[in-house]
This record gives C-alpha cells, sequence and structure tokens, in this order.
C-alpha cells in the first residue's frame, strides 16, 4: 500500500519534472544566462579576493577555498529563490488549478518542479566548480562532492520556499518584494562573500540565527576534507532539517485549498 | 447503466467564509441534480455563489455543510477518487503557452493514471475529436482563442469523465467560434457525459441546456426546463392595439382566468398570459362581447432575459460587465 503510494508519488512527480525541464530547455536564453552567472563571479569577483587572504582575521588558506564554497551557497539561494514567478505564471495560466483537479499527488506536483530547479543547480554548480579550477582551486573529489549535496540541498529548500511563497502571495508585486527583503539579509549574514571571521563581535553573534551560515562552514570543512569537523556536522544537520521543514511548508501550501 | 441515473447529486451545500468585516455567506443552501448525458446549466448574476458551489463540487472548496456525491462517490470523504470522475474547465483557461497540444494532454492523461501507451492513444482521439489534430504539435501560444478553448476541453476529456464542468466555456469568443464550440458540447451529450456549465450567455443557456438551475444570494431561485422557466416565470404576452381602450374592457381581461398581468405601453396592452392559446380565444371573445374594436394583436414568446429578470430583479447583461 504505502509502496504503490510512493511509487505514485515519483511517477507523478517524474511526470512534472520532464513537463518544466522541457520548458526550461526550450528557454534557452535563460539556461545560458543561468550557467553563465556563476562563471562571472569567478572571473570577475574572485581575483579580487585573492589579493585580501593578509588581512588579520581571514583564514590561512587558499582564497579559492572560502571563496568557491561561499559562491556555491549563493548560487543555491539565488538561483533557487526565484523560482516562484516560473509557479506565479503557472497559476495564472490555470495550469496549477487544473493539475489540483487530478487525482494527482499534491507533493508530486510541488517535487516534480523541485527536482527541476535541483537539476538545473546541479549542473550549474557543476561547471562553476570546473570554471573554478583552472584558477587555483584545489581541493579533494570527495569534498566537492559532499558540497554538492550540501548546494542541491540548500537549492531545495529554497525552491520549496519560493514557491510555497508564490502559492500564497499569488502575485509578483507581494512576491518579489518579499523574496528581496529575505535573501539580501540572509546572503549578508551567511560569510557567502567574505568569511565570518572577519566580522565584529555582534555581526558575527547575528549570523548564527542563519541557517545558511552554517551551511557555508559545511562546506568550507568539506573542501578542505574535514568530514569529522563540528562545523561540518552542524552544517549538513542544519540543512537537512531546513530542506525537511521547508518541503513541509512548500507542501502545505499545494494541499491548501484556496478559495 | 440506466438512462436517468444520477451523476452529480450535491445537497444543502453552504459555504462560510469568514473575512475582516464578518462572516459572509457565500452559498446559503444549493442543492443541484444531473443525470446521465443531460447538460445543466447554472446561471446566475455576479456574486450570486456560483464559482463557490463549482469550487465545492470539484473538491478545490471545502463546503461549510452539505455533501456532495460525484457518481455515487462522497466528494468530501474520497475527493481523491471523486477526481477520477469530473473533468472541469476552468474559466480563465487552464493550458501553458510554452507548452506543445500534445504535451499538455499527455501530462494530464498520465497525471489521471493511464498508462503511457493509452495516453498517447486517448490524446490522439480528443484531438480528432475536438478538431485539433492539424495543431497538435504547435505550441499553445500559436493557437487561437478557439483552438485554445478546445484544447481546454480537451483537457477535461482525457480521462472519459462521465461529469465535465465547464466554467463559462465561450466567454470572449466570437460568434463563430462560439457555435462550433456549442456543437462539440453538444456531441459530448450524445456520449452520455454529463455536462455542468456556467453562464452569462442566456441565448447559450437556451440553445444549450436540458435544464436550467438559477442561483441568486447564495441559493437557487429556479430549476426547470428552458420552456418550462419561461411558461411558469415569465410567461408568454399577447399584445394588442385597441381603437379605444375602455375601463370596463381593461377590467375584463384582468379576470380572465388565463391572464397573469395586464400592462400599458402606450396605446398598447400587453398581458402576460400562462397558456397563449386558450388566451387568445378569451381575448377575442371578451373584445367582441364588450364591442372594443381590435386593430392588432401579436405575440411575443419569453425570453431567458425575462425570467432572469423576473427572479433576480437584475439583467444577466448587467452583472457581465462588473466580471
Amino acid at each position: 500500500m504505502l509502496k504503490t503510494k510512493l511509487f505514485k508519488i515519483l511517477t507523478e512527480s517524474a511526470l512534472i519534472f520532464h513537463r518544466e525541464l522541457l520548458q526550461s530547455l526550450r528557454n534557452r536564453v535563460w539556461v545560458v544566462i543561468g550557467l553563465m552567472q556563476p562563471v562571472l563571479f569567478l572571473v570577475f569577483f574572485g581575483p579580487l579576493l585573492t589579493r585580501i587572504t593578509s588581512i588579520p582575521g581571514f583564514p590561512a588558506r587558499n582564497a579559492w577555498q572560502i571563496f568557491v564554497p561561499g559562491l556555491l551557497v549563493q548560487l543555491g539561494l539565488f538561483s533557487s529563490a526565484f523560482v516562484g514567478f516560473s509557479l506565479l505564471e503557472d497559476i495564472r495560466n490555470g495550469v496549477v488549478e487544473r493539475m489540483r483537479v487530478t487525482p494527482a499527488s499534491r507533493l508530486a506536483l510541488l517535487m516534480g518542479r523541485v527536482a527541476r530547479d535541483a537539476i538545473v543547480l546541479l549542473a550549474q554548480s557543476g561547471i562553476l566548480l570546473l570554471v573554478a579550477l583552472p584558477f587555483g582551486l584545489t581541493a579533494a573529489l570527495p569534498g566537492l562532492l559532499v558540497s554538492m549535496v550540501l548546494v542541491v540541498l540548500t537549492g531545495i529548500s529554497m525552491a520549496s520556499l519560493s514557491y510555497g511563497a508564490a502559492m500564497i502571495l499569488k502575485s509578483e508585486d507581494s512576491l518579489a518584494p518579499m523574496l528581496n527583503a529575505i535573501t539580501v539579509p540572509l546572503l549578508l549574514l551567511s560569510g557567502i562573500l567574505l568569511p565570518m571571521s572577519l566580522a565584529p563581535t555582534w555581526l558575527f553573534d547575528l549570523a548564527h540565527i542563519n541557517p545558511f551560515f552554517y551551511v557555508v562552514q559545511a562546506l568550507r570543512s568539506a573542501f578542505l576534507g574535514n568530514f569529522d569537523s563540528s562545523n561540518f556536522v552542524q552544517g549538513s544537520v542544519v540543512s537537512i532539517l531546513l530542506t525537511a521543514v521547508s518541503i513541509l511548508f512548500g507542501f502545505a501550501t499545494f494541499m491548501r485549498e484556496n478559495v | 447503466m440506466q438512462k436517468d441515473s444520477l451523476i452529480l447529486d450535491a445537497r444543502n451545500l453552504k459555504k462560510l467564509f469568514k473575512t475582516k468585516r464578518g462572516i459572509v455567506e457565500a452559498v446559503v443552501d444549493v442543492s443541484l441534480k444531473a443525470y446521465r448525458g443531460e447538460i445543466v446549466g447554472l446561471l446566475g448574476p455576479n456574486g450570486a455563489g456560483k464559482t463557490t458551489t463549482l469550487r465545492m463540487l470539484i473538491t478545490l472548496l471545502k463546503p461549510t455543510e452539505g455533501e456532495v456525491f460525484i457518481n455515487g462517490i462522497n466528494v468530501l470523504t474520497n475527493g481523491h477518487e471523486a477526481r477520477r470522475h469530473m473533468g472541469y474547465v476552468a474559466q480563465g483557461g487552464s493550458s501553458d503557452p510554452d507548452c506543445t497540444v500534445m504535451e499538455e494532454l499527455l501530462t494530464q492523461a498520465r497525471l489521471y493514471g493511464i498508462g503511457p501507451k493509452q495516453a498517447y492513444e486517448r490524446a490522439l482521439y480528443l484531438c480528432k475529436k475536438l478538431e485539433l489534430t492539424d495543431f497538435k504539435d504547435r505550441l499553445i501560444k500559436t493557437l487561437s482563442g478557439g483552438q485554445k478553448r478546445r484544447l481546454e476541453v480537451a483537457l477535461g476529456l482525457v480521462h472519459n469523465p462521465p461529469l465535465i464542468f465547464l466554467d463559462e466555456p465561450t466567454t470572449g469568443l466570437d460568434p463563430q467560434t462560439r457555435a462550433n464550440l456549442w456543437e462539440h458540447i453538444k456531441s459530448l451529450k450524445g456520449e452520455g457525459t454529463t455536462v455542468l456549465l456556467t453562464t452569462h450567455y442566456l441565448d447559450e443557456a437556451d440553445a444549450l441546456c436540458d435544464r436550467i438551475v438559477i442561483m441568486d444570494h447564495g441559493k437557487v431561485v429556479a430549476e426547470g426546463t428552458p420552456e418550462e422557466l419561461k411558461n411558469q416565470i415569465a410567461g408568454d404576452v399577447v399584445i394588442i392595439n385597441v381603437a379605444r381602450a375602455t375601463q370596463d374592457y381593461v377590467d375584463l381581461l384582468m379576470q380572465l382566468p388565463k391572464v397573469r398581468e395586464v400592462k400599458f405601453h402606450h396605446s398598447e396592452i400587453h398581458l402576460t398570459v400562462n397558456n397563449i392559446e386558450q388566451a387568445i380565444l378569451d381575448i377575442l371573445r371578451v373584445s367582441d362581447s364588450s364591442n372594443t374594436e381590435l386593430l392588432s394583436i401579436r405575440f411575443s414568446k419569453p425570453t431567458l432575459d425575462e425570467v432572469f429578470f423576473r427572479l433576480t430583479g437584475r439583467s444577466l447583461r448587467e452583472g457581465e460587465n462588473d466580471a
């Protein structure tokens, strides 16, 4: 019973995933822009960072090992945070409602979309890492693979939250300011661009309420291969919890009856 | 299955909404029935509760009170199963402009749990049935309004449901396209599919519907075949011109058993009557016996507009402008 139910959810998620991926690929311009963005950060922002590693407080290691993990999380945050806009279009076209009157699982309607976003993110982070290598990034393969898993989890969380917010707000005019209001502080308080070890105490303490602060720390540990460090364990647990809570939230908004 | 088997049975639906200004009774008490192969029209001015009622039937809204059975399945306790027995075509459209016709049909069929091969066959069949074969691989954004509407009807039919809900199916279509869609809707009936449609157009309700349910203020205010409603509520109108209408003559007309109402329009007398054949004989007799010279006599068949106006005090056209 449970097994057939799970199979049904997976099949339906795959259907939605296929449909959404096809849509993404049809929009080739966006695929290219989406892939270019992380590379631009590497090329135009990375070189600045290699100069400031001598500042007191900057961790004593290769600047790319600090910068690339941060960039990965940033990619996860921003490439997924705005996916709600595509859902708004589907809501407006009546596609969401059409699917909601079918017996398809509401979880699948969400997860099919989230899976598309995860795949796009996976491709983007893969490219980012490949491009980073010639710049001088040194990291062990297991660290890179684990990092990609954590980034995808970040993306899944943000995408689920974004879809949930779109389902509730139902308009670009409210979704855009809300996403900006949330993502910018999240970015600034995560130590993505510069390590938080440079921050004064109050800012450093404030960063601890931001889940992505822990995710970034976990990624930096993973790059060094420190899988048993408390930073890595903490960040992974936060990441998994955040993913679970976000999916539940998104699922709840798809279950909600709408007026 | 019996021809007259009950497909939709909604009993005493009620829906309250809590708003900032207090509790709003969107639907007070609505009972609806639809039988196999029947086209039922749900009519009402804006704010009558049509949309809320529809949303309760299609499992998108939980009624505050009442029950809904579709094909014998309780929608409230077994909504998941009930969804297999109904199709829904939304008013504002339901297709993605960036998908092709076949892609949408296939996804929709698969979401109903239909296997890939049957889904493909069904999609092809529906394309043929709704004259979409020539456009089946076109992006939906390149379709005309009528083609897109036909696709959306096809999407509502992918799982071959015994009941399909069409919310304002022809709004925004030109007259020719409307007439074409009407033919398609009528052909559904021929295959035993029950159709429940809401509409703003009384001519549409008149031309398509076997039975009409008129709603106002969250309640059903009248129900019947278009003919029944016209006869019962509006009645036929006889218009006579006389050379000189005396008060005695008018009194005599008013006393006639089949006459319901007498009104003057300048030199004309409008009589609303129950049975036009009987009434005409009476009118001729009365005119003769009172020596009143009849200049002309003509009849006007009641329209649904009149029925609607009498029931709701509003014309449906007025409501349309607020939409």
